[in-house]
């Protein structure tokens, strides 16, 4: 039983935690940089303890700052919401040699998700599908690969990330040039000539799945899908993805929780899938070893409040459901909230919020931490509150969404609120289902506008 | 610390009780707290808002970061180049590594002059105007507000 919790993160989610642990009779010790003691979170929390200065590497991301204010806090369990320290194998030995529990798996897992290539093989081994390719040392070796699995395929630098140095190759005949250059880029760019060849998925969903395991069992929660993005930050997230043939959903859920008991993972995990829009395929990416930002839409359909399941499994309670008690209903949408000019290419809009008012009413959920007068400090990321609606079906909480963002009012800062209406309004995701091209498409309309 | 204040919960309850009846809107005021819950429209289903804010309202803004540096007048003949956002300024690309511009420098309207940090994003400050750094005002590392002059430049 966890009695006294710190909380290491700031924000709507520290406000989220809050809020289940306060109801669970749990004593609430907020973590805060200077920036954040005054913020709402900081007022609702039962005692706060001050971690450092306003700059994240200063106070959030700083390992001994957050284990030394959870050790004074008399804290028996941290839980550290996302991002931050929350994936952090060193913040979980430092917290486990103090004593204190941290609200998340094991280091074993954490460890094994920590890169991309680590958590490739583990899934391998889990029996997962993986995008068909491989590293390639060699011309020789990366022709090999590409024959293996079949062109058009993806050349990307095995140190790289964000995108840079991945090249497209149709067919066979341009594969050696095109493979000399990305081996000098990645070389120039990340020191590191190695090559990875990949299966070139045209249109692909970003789905994921859900999970919670206590180390014994594992159950899933269905599926999220979050194709909807802008340089792979997630805008949009619905839940269950729509217009998903019943055999890839049933097969991404086994494979998900086929992971989570490889892993005799312990508790709360997101496993993030490629799905081939065109074929059903689908093939494992990575897992998130943390609560993330769009659970509320799989807590919508399913009931289930993913935050105490975090703290009674952290307590060392069995899982207390069972993959039976798991009923989804309906659809639910979530929408990030962003103190974001999307009108300026995304310009960051932190300052003071003259006005908030959020809507509210039957099927409509807001997880924010900025009330009329609240402060979007420029320190940190840019989310503001989010969104979440639900409906029986998709077509009510589109509608929902659609008049819930029209009630949406903030004033004193730029918000990514007016381009949520647009997007509720495109008919391509009216109709739904659709791939992670959208965003780019849509802006290249709204532009054209 | 904990004050007795209105939570997302008590909000939500406090709609769903209103939804139930004729009335469209509600305010509150406590000590702690000012609430206005109203429904947008008459009709059957019409959605709803609320607005919320601590009844020391400005005690929130406390939290507002002081701007590091004291905003100073441009002298005569000079131009400031303003922050484009509030954020951390810095005068390099890189720590340690050399300054994009320093005093004597001719720069042109594209010229970077600095980067303003703001929510993990790199902003970089252009110089706005042909001529010669006069002077850099800002300091590196340091916080700046919106339109804070970070360095004077005399036109050419």
């Amino acid at each position: 039983m966890i009695r006294r919790l710190f909380i290491a993160n700031r924000g709507e989610i520290a406000l989220r935690v809050l809020r289940t642990a306060k109801r669970l009779g749990i004593t609430t010790i907020l973590g805060v940089s200077e920036a954040d003691a005054a913020s709402l979170p900081a007022r609702l929390a039962d005692e706060v303890q001050l971690v450092g200065p306003a700059p994240s590497p200063l106070s959030y991301l700083n390992v001994d700052a957050v284990v030394a204010a959870a050790i004074a806090a008399k804290a028996d369990a941290v839980h550290p919401g996302y991002g931050f320290l929350s994936e952090n194998a060193g913040f979980s030995r430092a917290l486990s040699a103090a004593g204190i529990t941290l609200v998340g798996p094991d280091v074993s897992s954490l460890e094994a998700m920590g890169d991309k290539l680590m958590a490739r093989q583990v899934g391998q081994q889990a029996g997962l599908p993986v995008v068909p390719g491989g590293e390639a040392a060699t011309p020789q070796d990366a022709l090999a690969r590409a024959r293996e699995t079949g062109f058009p395929v993806l050349l990307k630098a095995v140190s790289g990330g964000g995108g840079k140095g991945m090249k497209r190759v149709d067919r066979e005949e341009d594969l050696s040039a095109m493979i000399a250059m990305a081996m000098a880029e990645a070389q120039a760019s990340f020191g590191d000539p190695r090559i990875y060849v990949e299966r070139f998925v045209a249109s692909g969903r970003h789905v994921e799945v859900q999970v919670l395991g206590d180390g014994h069992d594992a159950i899933h929660l269905g599926t999220r899908d979050c194709s909807i993005q802008r340089r792979f930050q997630k805008l949009v997230e619905e839940a269950p993805a729509p217009l998903l043939p019943d055999a890839t959903r049933a097969g991404l859920e086994a494979s998900a929780v086929a992971l989570t008991r490889h892993l005799r993972y312990r508790g709360a995990g997101t496993v993030e899938f490629l799905v081939d829009a065109d074929t059903g395929d689908f093939f494992f990416l990575e897992m998130n070893a943390r609560i993330q930002v769009e659970h509320p839409v799989t807590e919508a359909i399913t009931g289930v409040d993913l935050i105490e399941q975090q703290l009674l499994i952290a307590g060392g309670a069995r899982l207390s459901l069972t993959q039976g008690a798991i009923q989804p209903h309906g659809h639910a949408i979530e929408v990030r909230i962003n103190a974001e000019d999307a009108d300026a290419d995304f310009r960051p809009s932190p300052g003071t919020a003259r006005r908030a008012a959020w809507p509210a009413g039957p099927g409509v959920r807001v997880d924010t931490h900025i009330a009329t007068g609240g402060v979007v400090p420029p320190y940190y990321d840019s989310l503001m509150g989010k969104l979440i609606v639900h409906g029986a079906t998709r077509a009510d909480a589109v509608a929902r969404l659609q008049a819930a963002l029209g009630a949406l009012q903030i004033e004193g800062l730029a918000t990514t609120a007016p381009l949520h209406a647009r997007i509720a309004a495109d008919p391509r995701f009216v109709a739904g289902g659709v791939d992670t091209r959208f965003f780019d498409a849509f802006a290249a309309t709204q532009e054209a506008r | 610390m904990s004050e007795t204040l209105l939570t997302p919960d008590d909000v939500a309850e406090i709609v769903a009780i209103l939804d139930g009846t004729p009335y469209g809107r509600i305010d509150i005021a406590t000590r702690a707290f000012r609430l206005r819950v109203e429904r947008d429209g008459e009709a059957e289903g019409a959605p709803w808002h609320q607005e919320w804010a601590f009844a020391d309202g400005g005690a929130a803004a406390a939290a507002a970061p002081a701007p590091a540096a004291v905003v100073q007048d441009v002298p005569e003949g000079l131009t400031g180049v303003p922050a484009p956002l509030p954020g951390t300024f810095y005068r390099a690309p890189a720590p340690g590594a050399a300054p994009f511009v320093t005093e004597g420098d001719t720069v042109t309207e594209e010229t970077v002059v600095g980067i303003v940090e703001t929510m993990k994003l790199m902003n970089p400050v252009h110089a706005g105007v042909a001529g010669v750094v006069v002077a850099i005002l800002a300091p590196n590392a340091m916080m700046v507000e919106a339109g804070q002059p970070l360095l004077h430049i005399r036109a050419e």
